[in-house]
């Protein structure tokens, strides 16, 4: 349709076909029940963003509980279920599903210039029952609430009168989501690659993504068992972790953290993943050290497995195996550090435009570098003693999760989002918010290092006046980080009625989801496109009257 | 605008100079045990390395983005798209650092959990919401009392959910597990007054749950231990005594005395009144009840409660039970 070849240069399609994946077929069902990996991609994109919405809610709520000591807004029990609630919500249903399953979804089998992922009906079906996992949230939120704090720790879970049962069944539903996209990209990965697109030609967001689905394929399963276990022993009183019944409440964190820290994992891994594709079209360089990055993220998904028990140096688990968990956790150090050093090495000489989705990611790299290296002090045995449970840890994941996370989302979503929507949003609110979230993020996060290294710890609805000064220079960042957040809502949301119409290719990328139009039809491409290097910018020229870039052969 | 902006930074400058009001550095409490270095000197080596590798990330970023803004008619130059060389040298640099970091961090963590053999030894228990510390001699107390300049071993155990014991200014820290025994140890090398945490999140009372190490001469430590080991003895009046052992006994935790009801029913001005208990009897409250409540909590329950108070049977004495009742009499309505 809109792939125009004719003879030497194919024109990157300019012209939009009069129908594309959004308006080729109408009603509500075309919709919720389509099969298009976009439309299911987008959905994805609308929900996870109202759980960001509604996990950020609450995290300005516990900001301004916390803006100063002594009791703000709400009494002790209520602030408990408010961190447990935002925890619950940011990581199940924002953070774990954001990138891979929302933009991922969209990207990927156009990435690979082909028509759908391998099992479009799982997909569909992933995407389902991340709406009934939702739902059973949305359940325990009405009937009761949750405060064991999102980790659900025995045996405050066995003692508390909140809704445990029926939000451990929502994280057991949105599991199976998750284990049915990880199943869906490994195979869409393997069977759908076009000729010429050898493992080495792929775009780096798809070996992301891959590393991404092993995890999600290899660890959500003992997600499901911790959680059966733990209903098993709320409704029948079993005694697998309950001391009083001859449980063992250790080998409950066990269990927890043997899948959730390599969903630490799922999470950050696609973040790179969309740097990687960010940093080089900015650029205009070939990303550096292709390779490097491609096996470090892979790396990364294989010793992700093998250091959970660095959670649990203060737990009572044994000396030795804390001292073995310890430096297992160096071990991922070094792959993260890689790939900071070779995204740096391509800008080297580049010629850089700071664009939005740029801004971003050059946000990312700082805030990501912070994360990092404050992971540091809790991977070594001594100084974990000192930070462990306190604000320390906070900091450190929320500038790996946010400052990571969610800054990388942020980076995909107006780099993709003329892609998505067909339409620009405006630049200057773009920029200008992008820096707004930078400083407000910084502002909220870095004083709670310093008062976490001091002492404070976390979960504390109260605190010593000494720390007076730290929760109050957050509390503001907090505002400011939500205030600039509400500015890119507002204008990503005025862009889909009054923004430009989007070009194939804004911003003189070189994978293949820019060679179709802008909204993509529902086909994606009337013939399967050619293959070249991901990162050879040399075809791609700009044409200043048209504000588009084009492929020169 | 410009205001919030101006406020906003002296407000950071006023973090700064805080953190170092207490003699500790702008990142760490002063350091008050034996073993702190234990934990100070790794923590300086990586912050001093995350200094360098974030000022270079910082300045190679900038320096990147200046030098090399796109502008028009400038194309980006070709340049090498991989050297296994440099990415060898920047993977084997870190890779050569923390393994330093590592053994560092174990040389310190074998000391804090080695106690030496002579340590002086005192039981904890944790509960929600409150610290009961119980000496070799019996007393029991709600905060931490030990002596200058001899090791201390703590060995915690947990009535309910996890807790876990810090005390920042000693750089200790160690949950305290249901079903079983964990240890720590420390040396104060100073008498003072220092702050005691739960870090591990326990429920409503967990911002609550604080207790004060007080470390004392050894000579004022042994008159201190006397005197808190005979509560009745030295108290003026039965409802002093009574007070002290509600504090101990951590009651004030889930029973309030000012009206507020908590987790169980406030113990404000009771005498005098008939309770309506969840089977459907009542009762006029007269000190026979409140023996028994202390005795069997499962016994009657107020209506619109749970049961959910361990039994104090076997833990309080006769005479202790009765300085109680006088202190419950004591907070009557006026």
């Amino acid at each position: 349709m809109a792939t125009t070849v004719d003879g030497k240069t194919a024109d990157f399609p300019t012209d939009r076909g009069p129908l594309n994946y959004l308006n080729c077929d109408r009603g509500i069902l075309s919709w919720a029940f389509t099969l298009d990996h976009k439309r299911i991609g987008l959905m994805y994109l609308i929900s996870i963003m109202a759980s960001l919405g509604l996990g950020g809610l609450f995290a300005m709520l516990i900001r301004v509980e916390l803006a100063h000591s002594g009791q703000q807004i709400v009494d002790e029990n209520t602030y408990n279920q408010l961190f447990t609630l935002h925890g619950a919500i940011m990581v199940f249903l924002f953070i774990l599903p954001g990138i891979p399953a929302a933009l991922g979804n969209f990207v990927l089998p156009i990435m690979l210039g082909a028509k759908d992922v391998a099992f479009p009906r799982l997909n569909l079906a992933s995407y389902h029952l991340w709406v009934i996992g939702a739902l059973f949230f949305l359940l325990a939120l009405v009937t009761g609430g949750l405060d064991t704090g999102w980790t659900l720790y025995v045996p405050y879970a066995f003692q508390t009168d909140t809704r445990v049962l029926t939000a451990g069944v929502g994280a057991f539903i949105l599991g199976f989501s998750s284990i049915f996209t990880g199943i869906n990209f490994v195979a869409t990965i393997h069977t759908l690659r076009p000729p010429g697109m050898t493992w080495f030609k792929m775009p780096l967001f798809l070996w992301a993504l891959y590393a991404t689905a092993i995890i999600q394929v290899l660890a959500t399963p003992v997600l499901g068992i911790t959680l059966l276990l733990l209903a098993a022993e709320l409704v029948l009183g079993i005694g697998i972790f309950d001391p009083t019944k001859g449980g063992d409440p250790i080998l409950f964190q066990h269990f927890f953290w043997f899948y959730s820290h390599p969903a630490v994992y799922i999470m950050i891994l696609p973040a790179m993943g969309i740097m990687s594709e960010v940093i080089p079209t900015f650029s205009r360089k070939h990303i550096f050290g292709y390779r490097f990055i491609a096996y470090s993220s892979v790396a990364i998904a294989l010793l992700g497995f093998l250091v959970w028990g660095h959670h649990m140096f203060v737990s009572s688990q044994s000396s030795l195996a804390s001292t073995i968990f310890s430096l297992l956790t160096f071990s991922v150090s070094i792959p993260s550090a890689i790939k900071v050093f070779n995204w740096l090495a391509t800008m080297y000489k580049g010629s850089i435009a700071l664009d939005t989705p740029m801004l971003y990611a050059l946000s990312f790299i700082l805030l990501f570098g912070i994360g990092g290296l404050t992971g540091l002090f809790l991977a070594t045995l001594s100084t974990d003693v000192q930070l462990h449970d306190t604000y320390f840890v906070v900091a450190h994941f929320h500038y790996t999760m946010v400052g990571g996370t969610l800054i990388a989302f942020m980076a995909g979503l107006h780099y993709w989002w003329p892609k998505i929507t067909g339409r620009m949003y405006n630049e200057f609110w773009g920029r200008l918010c992008s820096i707004g979230v930078f400083a407000g993020f910084n502002l909220t996060f870095f004083p709670q290092f310093v008062m976490g290294s001091r002492g404070m710890p976390r979960r504390y609805h109260d605190f010593p006046e000494k720390f007076e000064i730290f929760h109050f220079l957050s509390s503001i960042g907090a505002f400011l980080m939500g205030l600039a957040m509400l500015g890119v809502l507002i204008y990503l949301l005025y862009s889909l009625f009054k923004g430009r119409r989007a070009p194939a290719n804004p911003w003189g990328s070189a994978t293949l989801e820019w060679q179709c139009s802008s909204p993509p039809p529902k086909e994606n491409f009337a013939e399967t496109p050619s293959v070249s290097d991901p990162y050879d910018y040399d075809h791609i020229k700009y044409d200043p009257e048209k504000n588009c870039y084009y492929r020169v052969n | 605008m410009v205001d919030f902006a101006v406020g906003t930074l002296s407000d950071l400058s006023r973090m700064a100079l805080l953190a170092q009001s207490d003699g500790g550095s702008f990142w760490l409490p002063p350091p008050e045990s034996v073993s702190s270095w234990a934990v100070d000197n790794v923590f300086y080596y990586i912050l001093y390395l995350s200094y360098f590798f974030f000022a270079l990330i910082f300045a190679v970023l900038v320096l990147f983005v200046v030098r090399y803004r796109r502008r028009p008619g400038v194309e980006a130059v070709k340049t090498a798209t991989h050297s296994t060389l440099l990415e060898a040298v920047w993977s084997l640099i870190p890779l050569g650092l923390v393994i330093i970091m590592f053994y560092a961090g174990f040389v310190g963590y074998v000391e804090l959990r080695s106690p030496p053999e002579q340590a002086y030894e005192i039981l904890v228990t944790a509960r929600k919401w409150s610290w009961q510390f119980t000496y070799p001699d019996g007393t029991m107390a709600t905060d931490l009392h030990v002596p200058v300049g001899e090791p201390v071993r703590l060995v915690m155990s947990s009535e309910d959910v996890i807790h876990s014991l810090s005390i920042p200014a000693f750089r200790v820290k160690m949950d305290v597990v249901p079903g079983r025994y964990t240890r720590t140890w420390f040396q104060a090398k100073q008498p003072g007054k220092f702050d005691l945490y739960c870090t591990e999140y326990c429920g409503t009372g967990h911002s609550d749950m604080l207790a004060s190490v007080v470390v004392h001469q050894r000579e004022a430590f042994d008159a201190w231990l006397v005197e808190a080991g005979d509560i009745l003895g030295n108290s003026a009046t039965p409802v002093e005594a009574g007070e002290k052992l509600f504090r101990l006994h951590g009651c004030g935790s889930c029973h309030s005395t000012d009206g507020t009801p908590r987790i169980g029913p406030t113990l404000k001005g009771i005498f005098g009144e008939t309770h309506r208990f969840s089977d459907g009897s009542s009762l006029a409250v007269d000190e026979n009840y409140v023996r028994q409540s202390i005795n069997e909590p499962g016994a009657k329950i107020r209506e619109g409660y749970k049961n959910q108070m361990p039994t104090y049977k076997g833990r309080l004495s006769n005479d202790e039970i009765t300085a109680l009742i006088q202190y419950l009499k004591s907070l009557d309505g006026g």
